[in-house]
């Protein structure tokens, strides 16, 4: 029980100094590195909890495509990045002020907070013991059935969002050629192949 | 012994970082989304601590569906992102000013 309290306060230390980076640094490059690193003992935690498969999810998703996603944008755009972090002074007091007012606010919600005394009758999808059905299997076994339809619309989110992001990056540039099929397709050999008859001797 | 008193203290503790980085970076859009990324990821750490302190297994299903809508959010966000930069040149948020709302 020591070793599991130390590695969460380890592991929970390294998220909140990594997102510190990830909001204080000054090259969004290295705030995206911070971010994958802030994931990763995000997923950490989760395995500590238990929760495997959403670590797991973590992992690949955020890690996988989201990060790299971002990596690849910061990279691609050519901003002058040390530019925009000029007001950051400006900015800081308020942020300050507003971290420090909701830390606060949150701290006395959680000081004074307790579960209700039906909560645990109160439960959707009791979590079967873990020596009996896995985590991953638990998840299935109520996603695919009690919240096929929300399960569905995720799905659907998702191809929105696909449509949506080649919608808004696709462009038709003029000055690129581009295969038209169709025009092959109908192209006439007898139209397209000029016989001459050149006499012997002469040029064309 | 670990409760989920630490557990939302860390989350707590990730969401207003991830707070104070948009009021810190506001022009940089991008910084502003990983921002909120990171804000997502403390809901994310809210939902699977109850989900586990209580037994109960919908708190990870909708962890899930959090994570579906952050993907999407950050594609179109990113893609709204690269059309801007493509018009403008420059990604400064003061410069969204075009529909003079």
């Amino acid at each position: 029980m020591v070793i599991v309290t130390l590695v969460f306060y380890l592991f929970a230390a390294i998220a909140v100094a990594s997102a510190m980076m990830v909001v204080l640094s000054r090259n969004p490059v290295h705030s995206v590195l911070w971010l994958i690193l802030t994931f990763f003992s995000a997923a950490a935690i989760f395995i500590l909890m238990g929760a495997e498969f959403i670590a797991m999810l973590l992992m690949i998703v955020y890690v996988g495509a989201v990060a790299v996603l971002f990596l690849f944008v910061v990279m691609m755009l050519d901003v002058d990045f040390a530019k925009l972090r000029g007001s950051v002074a400006q900015y800081t007091p308020l942020g300050l002020l507003i971290g420090l007012i909701l830390i606060a606010e949150l701290g006395m919600a959680y000081g004074t907070w307790i579960f209700a005394k039906d909560a645990p009758e109160m439960r959707a999808a009791v979590m079967p013991a873990p020596d009996q059905v896995e985590n991953t299997a638990a998840i299935g076994q109520i996603l695919y059935t009690d919240y096929v339809y929300m399960f569905q619309a995720a799905g659907l989110i998702l191809f929105v969002a696909m449509i949506g992001a080649i919608v808004l990056t696709m462009r038709h540039r003029p000055d690129v050629k581009r295969q038209n099929i169709l025009t092959q397709i109908y192209r006439d050999p007898a139209k397209s192949v000029e016989l001459k008859d050149i006499k012997p001797g002469q040029g064309l | 012994m670990i409760g989920i008193e630490q557990y939302l203290g860390l989350s707590a503790v990730l969401f207003v970082i991830g707070i104070f980085g948009i009021f810190l970076n506001r022009k940089n859009v991008i910084v502003v989304l990983m921002s909120i990324e990171l804000m997502l990821l403390a809901v994310n750490i809210n939902f699977v601590a109850f989900s586990v302190h209580l037994g109960d297994m919908v708190g990870q299903v909708f962890t899930l569906f959090i994570l579906t809508v952050a993907a999407a959010e950050a594609a179109i966000g990113l893609a709204i992102l690269v059309v801007f930069y493509r018009n403008r040149g420059a990604i400064d948020v003061d410069d969204v000013n075009a529909m003079k709302g």
